[in-house]
């Protein structure tokens, strides 16, 4: 049956491989990776030429299997079934044609799958270069929901760099309008936007970095009676709001509902920040089971607070944000983590799960 | 001596400072040793003689609630951590 002179093999069109690979021909594909990559025979194995005389023993073991192999056009499956029949395998075919026509006569195709579109190839080259991260982890990145309490100075640094890393959807919720003092930390807004919403000045600002971001936006306050409605559709809340009761309100909500929460806060120089994960790790009741009087947190409005602090704090917040979305490293959850500007240090002490904790604890269950 | 640590809210009571060196063998005798040295700062975290509930303390990066309370015991290279909640953020 050879066709190729002294050469003990068959070549073959698309249309007789087809019906080979249907009546049990193993394909092997002896492309490169890259080309496998943009698309290939469904149930083939790649085997590319270059690899073939060291891989065609585990590959295929048994010389009597009938194997069909194809490349691109026919020419480097030409010289690998050469090489095959020389080496004793009895019934190799390599198909003769451009792989375009296999699809064409019916054949088993795979589509590659596309976790990004060439734009967001571009967009995320940076990112995606990162093992830990890849188009897989960008995909993640895209399809997570993120929910910022608040849209000022914590909220400001979070919007942005989510948004432009490629976080697909972020939620904002902020009942504020934009002001002057805003503008010293806020970097969301702008100055001339004051009297907007912050949800729309936020909206804008984001936009320009990356218009491919979803933006929901909940010009509200989130308090005992919303709370649920607002994190439900979330996967990761990050938490910079000014007061004990919206803290202790988001805290039990995203308990029973399983929400993790990035938690920071700031005071003139000093910031902290943890992350709490529902039932893995301690909550905020657990760290603060009794709030202190009000003479004790004063808000930034009253105390003052440096611009760049809450960029910092902010900052770190995203970095939980990326490592739960994308399920690597290590987050804080079970530190909490002070920042010291004046002193330009951080420390750090351990947080437990409290048993007795009312939110989080045995009694609650 | 160990090391007490005042959070921010707390340093208009210890003239602007940021640590106190103390003396005492247990986190309670290193207290009263700083309340000595400012008597502003006793008034403000303690209630009925008693530490306030809603300030943690820490003894390095240990919360003492998991140890032995206020007598767990510190070494003079100890450092002895004041913890109120804090709240601020966005606005």
């Amino acid at each position: 049956m050879s066709n190729n002179g002294d050469r003990p093999f068959r070549e073959v069109t698309a249309a007789e491989a087809v019906a080979l690979a249907r009546d049990g021909h193993r394909v092997i594909d002896v492309r490169e990776q890259g080309e496998w990559d943009s698309g290939h025979v469904a149930g083939a194995t790649l085997l590319p030429l270059g690899d073939l005389p060291q891989r065609i023993g585990e590959v295929a073991p048994d010389r009597d299997a009938p194997l069909l192999l194809h490349c691109a056009v026919g020419g480097r499956s030409g010289r690998a079934a050469a090489w095959l029949a020389e080496h004793g395998y009895t019934s190799v075919v390599s198909m003769k044609a451009p792989i375009g026509h296999w699809k064409e006569q019916g054949g088993a195709w795979e589509e590659p799958r596309q976790l990004l579109s060439p734009a967001q190839q571009r967009r995320y080259a940076r990112q995606t270069l990162i093992p830990e991260i890849g188009q897989e982890g960008q995909r993640k990145l895209l399809d997570a929901k993120v929910l910022l309490i608040g849209a000022g100075a914590l909220g400001s640094p979070s919007a942005l760099y989510l948004s432009a890393s490629g976080v697909g959807t972020i939620g904002l919720v902020d009942d504020d309008l934009v002001e002057e003092s805003n503008l010293q930390r806020q970097v969301l807004h702008a100055a001339d936007r004051l009297g907007m919403r912050k949800v729309d000045s936020g909206e804008l600002s984001i936009h320009g970095l990356n218009p491919e971001t979803v933006v929901v936006k909940h010009p509200e306050r989130l308090n005992a009676d919303n709370v649920e409605r607002l994190i439900g559709d979330y996967d990761v809340i990050v938490d910079g709001t000014d007061n004990f009761d919206t803290r202790y309100v988001l805290n039990d909500a995203a308990v029973k509902l399983r929400k993790p929460v990035v938690h920071g806060s700031i005071y003139r120089w000093d910031g902290q920040i943890t992350t709490f994960v529902p039932f893995e790790g301690p909550c905020y009741r657990c760290m603060y089971p009794t709030q202190p009087p009000d003479e004790l947190a004063p808000a930034c409005s009253v105390a003052g607070v440096l611009g760049v602090l809450p960029g910092i704090i902010g900052m770190l917040q995203s970095n939980e944000v990326f490592k739960l979305v994308l399920g690597v490293g290590e987050t804080l959850s079970g530190r909490l983590l002070m920042f010291d500007a004046l002193g330009t240090s951080f420390d750090e002490v351990r947080i437990w799960r409290d048993p007795a904790c009312p939110a989080c604890g045995e009694g609650s269950l | 001596m160990s090391t007490v640590r005042i959070p921010p809210v707390l340093r208009e009571n210890t003239g602007g400072s940021r640590t106190v060196a103390v003396t005492g063998a247990t986190v309670a005798e290193a207290l009263d040793d700083l309340f000595g040295r400012h008597p502003a700062l006793r008034d403000r975290v303690t209630e009925d003689g008693q530490l306030s509930r809603f300030i943690n303390v820490y003894v390095n990066d240990r919360d003492v609630r998991y140890r032995e309370g206020l007598d767990t015991a510190i070494g003079s290279d100890d450092t002895i951590i004041l913890l109120p909640a804090m709240a601020g953020g966005s606005r």
